[in-house]
Protein backbone atom coordinates (compact mmCIF):
# COMPACT_ATOMS: atom_id res chain seq x y z
CA UNK A 1 0.00 0.00 0.00
CA UNK A 2 1.81 3.51 -0.85
CA UNK A 3 2.19 6.19 1.94
CA UNK A 4 -1.05 6.83 4.10
CA UNK A 5 -0.75 10.11 5.59
CA UNK A 6 -2.73 12.28 9.00
CA UNK A 7 -5.64 13.12 6.54
CA UNK A 8 -5.81 11.13 3.92
CA UNK A 9 -9.10 9.30 3.23
CA UNK A 10 -8.97 5.51 2.41
CA UNK A 11 -10.65 3.93 -0.42
CA UNK A 12 -14.66 3.75 -0.02
CA UNK A 13 -16.00 0.13 -0.01
CA UNK A 14 -20.25 0.55 -1.37
CA UNK A 15 -21.73 -2.98 -1.05
CA UNK A 16 -25.31 -3.18 -1.33
CA UNK A 17 -27.19 -6.02 0.48
CA UNK A 18 -29.55 -7.79 -1.09
CA UNK A 19 -33.28 -8.72 0.73
CA UNK A 20 -31.92 -12.59 1.80
CA UNK A 21 -28.59 -10.68 3.12
CA UNK A 22 -29.90 -11.54 6.38
CA UNK A 23 -30.57 -14.60 6.29
CA UNK A 24 -27.42 -15.71 5.04
CA UNK A 25 -25.61 -13.63 7.74
CA UNK A 26 -27.98 -15.41 10.65
CA UNK A 27 -26.52 -18.46 9.29
CA UNK A 28 -22.75 -17.64 8.55
CA UNK A 29 -22.76 -15.83 12.13
CA UNK A 30 -25.20 -18.03 14.30
CA UNK A 31 -27.20 -14.43 15.49
CA UNK A 32 -30.67 -15.23 14.94
CA UNK A 33 -32.58 -12.66 16.49
CA UNK A 34 -35.58 -12.86 14.65
CA UNK A 35 -35.70 -9.04 14.13
CA UNK A 36 -32.98 -9.48 11.49
CA UNK A 37 -34.75 -12.19 9.47
CA UNK A 38 -38.29 -11.84 10.19
CA UNK A 39 -40.56 -8.91 8.73
CA UNK A 40 -43.58 -9.43 10.78
CA UNK A 41 -41.68 -9.53 13.51
CA UNK A 42 -39.64 -6.58 13.25
CA UNK A 43 -42.76 -4.78 12.47
CA UNK A 44 -44.46 -5.62 15.61
CA UNK A 45 -41.55 -4.10 17.56
CA UNK A 46 -41.80 -1.16 15.95
CA UNK A 47 -39.02 -1.74 12.84
CA UNK A 48 -39.70 -0.82 9.83
CA UNK A 49 -38.55 -3.72 8.56
CA UNK A 50 -36.03 -6.74 9.13
CA UNK A 51 -32.45 -4.70 9.91
CA UNK A 52 -29.34 -5.84 9.08
CA UNK A 53 -26.60 -7.03 12.07
CA UNK A 54 -24.81 -4.68 13.61
CA UNK A 55 -21.51 -7.04 13.08
CA UNK A 56 -22.42 -7.49 9.72
CA UNK A 57 -21.72 -3.79 9.18
CA UNK A 58 -18.65 -4.18 11.23
CA UNK A 59 -17.00 -6.67 9.39
CA UNK A 60 -17.80 -4.56 5.92
CA UNK A 61 -15.56 -1.78 8.16
CA UNK A 62 -12.91 -4.43 9.04
CA UNK A 63 -13.19 -5.51 5.53
CA UNK A 64 -12.83 -1.71 4.62
CA UNK A 65 -9.44 -1.91 6.63
CA UNK A 66 -7.97 -4.87 5.65
CA UNK A 67 -7.76 -3.68 2.16
CA UNK A 68 -5.22 -1.00 2.73
CA UNK A 69 -2.75 -5.01 3.50
CA UNK A 70 -4.36 -6.04 0.66
CA UNK A 71 -6.78 -8.13 2.29
CA UNK A 72 -3.98 -9.66 4.68
CA UNK A 73 -6.06 -11.15 7.70
CA UNK A 74 -3.20 -10.57 10.09
CA UNK A 75 -3.21 -6.88 9.01
CA UNK A 76 -5.64 -5.75 11.24
CA UNK A 77 -5.07 -5.29 15.37
CA UNK A 78 -8.03 -3.46 16.40
CA UNK A 79 -11.12 -2.08 15.98
CA UNK A 80 -13.33 -0.53 17.85
CA UNK A 81 -17.34 0.44 17.29
CA UNK A 82 -19.98 1.91 17.99
CA UNK A 83 -23.34 1.56 16.63
CA UNK A 84 -25.47 4.29 16.30
CA UNK A 85 -27.97 3.39 13.71
CA UNK A 86 -30.08 0.53 12.08
CA UNK A 87 -29.47 -0.66 8.72
CA UNK A 88 -31.66 -1.73 6.22
CA UNK A 89 -31.39 -4.11 3.55
CA UNK A 90 -31.43 -3.48 -0.27
CA UNK A 91 -29.76 0.10 0.50
CA UNK A 92 -26.70 0.78 -0.46
CA UNK A 93 -23.96 0.92 2.34
CA UNK A 94 -21.11 3.33 1.64
CA UNK A 95 -17.79 2.62 4.28
CA UNK A 96 -15.61 5.41 4.24
CA UNK A 97 -12.33 6.59 6.63
CA UNK A 98 -9.96 9.08 7.69
CA UNK A 99 -6.16 8.32 9.09
CA UNK A 100 -6.00 9.98 12.07
CA UNK A 101 -2.41 8.91 13.06
CA UNK A 102 0.67 6.90 11.86
CA UNK A 103 3.02 5.57 13.88
CA UNK A 104 5.85 3.58 11.59
CA UNK A 105 3.70 0.49 10.01
CA UNK A 106 0.96 1.58 11.49
CA UNK A 107 -2.56 3.51 11.10
CA UNK A 108 -5.37 4.43 12.77
CA UNK A 109 -8.30 4.89 10.92
CA UNK A 110 -11.01 6.84 11.96
CA UNK A 111 -14.31 4.94 10.11
CA UNK A 112 -18.08 5.59 9.33
CA UNK A 113 -20.59 3.04 7.76
CA UNK A 114 -23.35 4.73 6.14
CA UNK A 115 -26.68 4.57 3.83
CA UNK A 116 -27.39 8.04 2.92
CA UNK A 117 -27.48 10.33 5.70
CA UNK A 118 -27.60 7.48 8.19
CA UNK A 119 -24.39 6.95 9.82
CA UNK A 120 -25.03 2.92 11.28
CA UNK A 121 -21.98 3.11 13.12
CA UNK A 122 -19.67 5.72 13.87
CA UNK A 123 -16.60 6.81 15.50
CA UNK A 124 -15.00 3.15 14.55
CA UNK A 125 -11.59 2.92 15.31
CA UNK A 126 -9.01 0.31 13.16
CA UNK A 127 -5.44 -0.08 13.64
CA UNK A 128 -3.96 -1.74 10.65
CA UNK A 129 -0.74 -3.01 9.73
CA UNK A 130 0.22 -1.39 6.72
CA UNK A 131 3.42 -1.97 5.80
CA UNK B 1 -30.38 3.19 40.83
CA UNK B 2 -32.51 1.02 39.19
CA UNK B 3 -29.43 -1.75 37.41
CA UNK B 4 -28.29 -4.49 39.65
CA UNK B 5 -24.50 -4.57 39.90
CA UNK B 6 -23.72 -7.79 41.50
CA UNK B 7 -22.82 -9.66 38.79
CA UNK B 8 -19.64 -7.02 38.13
CA UNK B 9 -16.64 -9.19 37.81
CA UNK B 10 -18.77 -12.58 37.49
CA UNK B 11 -16.94 -14.94 35.33
CA UNK B 12 -18.92 -18.07 33.31
CA UNK B 13 -17.41 -21.23 32.45
CA UNK B 14 -15.40 -21.33 28.97
CA UNK B 15 -16.85 -22.30 25.36
CA UNK B 16 -14.87 -24.20 22.72
CA UNK B 17 -15.56 -23.81 19.19
CA UNK B 18 -13.36 -25.85 16.34
CA UNK B 19 -12.80 -24.02 13.51
CA UNK B 20 -14.01 -25.55 10.68
CA UNK B 21 -12.57 -24.93 6.68
CA UNK B 22 -16.11 -24.38 5.03
CA UNK B 23 -17.34 -22.41 8.01
CA UNK B 24 -14.72 -19.53 7.28
CA UNK B 25 -15.67 -19.47 3.29
CA UNK B 26 -19.30 -19.38 4.62
CA UNK B 27 -18.80 -16.24 6.84
CA UNK B 28 -16.15 -14.65 4.52
CA UNK B 29 -18.34 -15.24 1.49
CA UNK B 30 -21.27 -12.86 3.35
CA UNK B 31 -19.02 -10.60 3.70
CA UNK B 32 -17.87 -10.48 -0.04
CA UNK B 33 -14.47 -11.02 0.80
CA UNK B 34 -12.51 -12.50 -1.42
CA UNK B 35 -8.70 -13.07 -0.66
CA UNK B 36 -8.44 -17.15 -1.66
CA UNK B 37 -6.18 -17.12 2.05
CA UNK B 38 -9.99 -17.78 3.45
CA UNK B 39 -10.75 -20.28 1.02
CA UNK B 40 -8.51 -22.68 -0.47
CA UNK B 41 -5.55 -24.19 1.32
CA UNK B 42 -2.97 -24.03 -0.92
CA UNK B 43 -3.10 -19.96 -0.53
CA UNK B 44 -3.32 -20.27 2.78
CA UNK B 45 -0.53 -21.86 3.31
CA UNK B 46 1.68 -20.11 0.62
CA UNK B 47 0.76 -17.23 2.68
CA UNK B 48 2.02 -18.67 5.87
CA UNK B 49 -1.04 -19.62 7.67
CA UNK B 50 -1.12 -23.43 9.03
CA UNK B 51 -4.19 -23.69 7.30
CA UNK B 52 -7.11 -22.04 5.79
CA UNK B 53 -7.49 -18.85 7.85
CA UNK B 54 -10.24 -16.66 9.12
CA UNK B 55 -11.08 -13.16 8.23
CA UNK B 56 -10.13 -10.84 11.74
CA UNK B 57 -14.20 -10.64 12.44
CA UNK B 58 -14.65 -14.54 12.57
CA UNK B 59 -14.16 -13.81 16.17
CA UNK B 60 -17.80 -13.20 16.52
CA UNK B 61 -18.71 -16.95 15.71
CA UNK B 62 -16.16 -18.27 18.23
CA UNK B 63 -16.28 -15.68 21.26
CA UNK B 64 -20.48 -15.43 20.92
CA UNK B 65 -21.33 -19.04 22.36
CA UNK B 66 -19.85 -17.48 25.64
CA UNK B 67 -21.33 -14.48 26.05
CA UNK B 68 -24.91 -16.04 25.43
CA UNK B 69 -24.95 -17.26 29.27
CA UNK B 70 -23.53 -14.31 30.75
CA UNK B 71 -26.58 -12.22 28.84
CA UNK B 72 -28.71 -14.31 30.04
CA UNK B 73 -27.86 -14.68 33.72
CA UNK B 74 -30.51 -14.04 35.64
CA UNK B 75 -27.46 -12.23 38.09
CA UNK B 76 -27.24 -9.16 34.81
CA UNK B 77 -30.92 -9.59 34.75
CA UNK B 78 -31.32 -7.46 31.36
CA UNK B 79 -34.33 -6.76 29.59
CA UNK B 80 -33.47 -8.31 26.25
CA UNK B 81 -37.02 -6.36 24.62
CA UNK B 82 -35.45 -3.48 25.14
CA UNK B 83 -31.69 -4.34 24.18
CA UNK B 84 -29.42 -2.74 22.00
CA UNK B 85 -26.17 -3.52 20.89
CA UNK B 86 -24.66 -0.34 21.53
CA UNK B 87 -20.67 -0.75 21.37
CA UNK B 88 -18.04 -4.01 20.09
CA UNK B 89 -13.94 -3.91 20.37
CA UNK B 90 -11.83 -7.17 19.02
CA UNK B 91 -8.12 -6.70 19.48
CA UNK B 92 -6.44 -9.53 17.18
CA UNK B 93 -3.34 -11.86 18.37
CA UNK B 94 -2.46 -15.03 16.68
CA UNK B 95 -4.76 -15.57 13.10
CA UNK B 96 -8.15 -18.38 13.85
CA UNK B 97 -7.18 -21.37 11.06
CA UNK B 98 -9.12 -24.25 10.43
CA UNK B 99 -8.78 -26.83 12.58
CA UNK B 100 -8.03 -24.49 15.62
CA UNK B 101 -9.50 -25.37 19.10
CA UNK B 102 -10.59 -22.27 20.59
CA UNK B 103 -11.36 -21.96 23.83
CA UNK B 104 -13.38 -18.63 25.05
CA UNK B 105 -14.26 -17.09 29.06
CA UNK B 106 -16.51 -14.81 29.73
CA UNK B 107 -16.39 -12.31 32.13
CA UNK B 108 -18.95 -8.87 33.18
CA UNK B 109 -16.56 -5.66 33.51
CA UNK B 110 -19.03 -3.27 34.72
CA UNK B 111 -22.98 -2.20 34.76
CA UNK B 112 -23.99 1.31 34.79
CA UNK B 113 -26.57 3.53 34.42
CA UNK B 114 -26.79 6.52 32.48
CA UNK B 115 -29.96 8.79 31.66
CA UNK B 116 -32.04 6.05 31.71
CA UNK B 117 -30.37 3.46 30.26
CA UNK B 118 -28.17 0.44 31.52
CA UNK B 119 -24.84 -0.10 30.35
CA UNK B 120 -23.68 -3.62 30.35
CA UNK B 121 -20.02 -4.12 29.36
CA UNK B 122 -18.55 -7.80 29.31
CA UNK B 123 -15.50 -8.76 27.71
CA UNK B 124 -13.97 -12.26 26.31
CA UNK B 125 -10.76 -13.98 25.85
CA UNK B 126 -10.29 -16.35 22.95
CA UNK B 127 -7.30 -18.50 23.08
CA UNK B 128 -6.31 -21.02 20.42
CA UNK B 129 -5.12 -24.60 20.93
CA UNK B 130 -1.49 -23.29 22.01
CA UNK B 131 -2.52 -20.86 24.45
CA UNK B 132 -2.06 -17.84 22.23
CA UNK B 133 -4.37 -15.18 22.56
CA UNK B 134 -6.69 -15.27 19.38
CA UNK B 135 -8.94 -12.45 20.16
CA UNK B 136 -10.22 -10.01 23.20
CA UNK B 137 -13.33 -8.81 22.65
CA UNK B 138 -15.22 -5.65 24.41
CA UNK B 139 -19.26 -5.78 24.11
CA UNK B 140 -21.07 -3.20 25.12
CA UNK B 141 -24.95 -3.70 25.45
CA UNK B 142 -27.39 -1.23 25.97
CA UNK B 143 -30.98 -1.36 27.96
CA UNK B 144 -33.63 1.71 27.52
CA UNK B 145 -35.90 2.03 29.96
CA UNK B 146 -34.26 0.53 32.94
Amino acid sequence: MADLNVGDAIPELKVTPDKYLTHRYAGASGDFNPIHIDAEFAKAVGLPGPILHGLYMMGLVARANAALADGDPRALKRLSVQFRGMGAPETEIVVSGTVKSVDGDTVVVDTVAAQGENQTIRNAEAEVVVG
Amino acid sequence: MSVKTDAIGKEWPATTYEVGKEKIGEYARVLGIENPVHFDRGAAKAAGFRDVVAPPMFAVVYSSPAVGPAMFDPDVGMNFAAMVHGGQEFEWGEPACSGDEITTTAKCLDISEKDGKGFYIFETNAVNQNGDLVAKGTWTLIVRGV
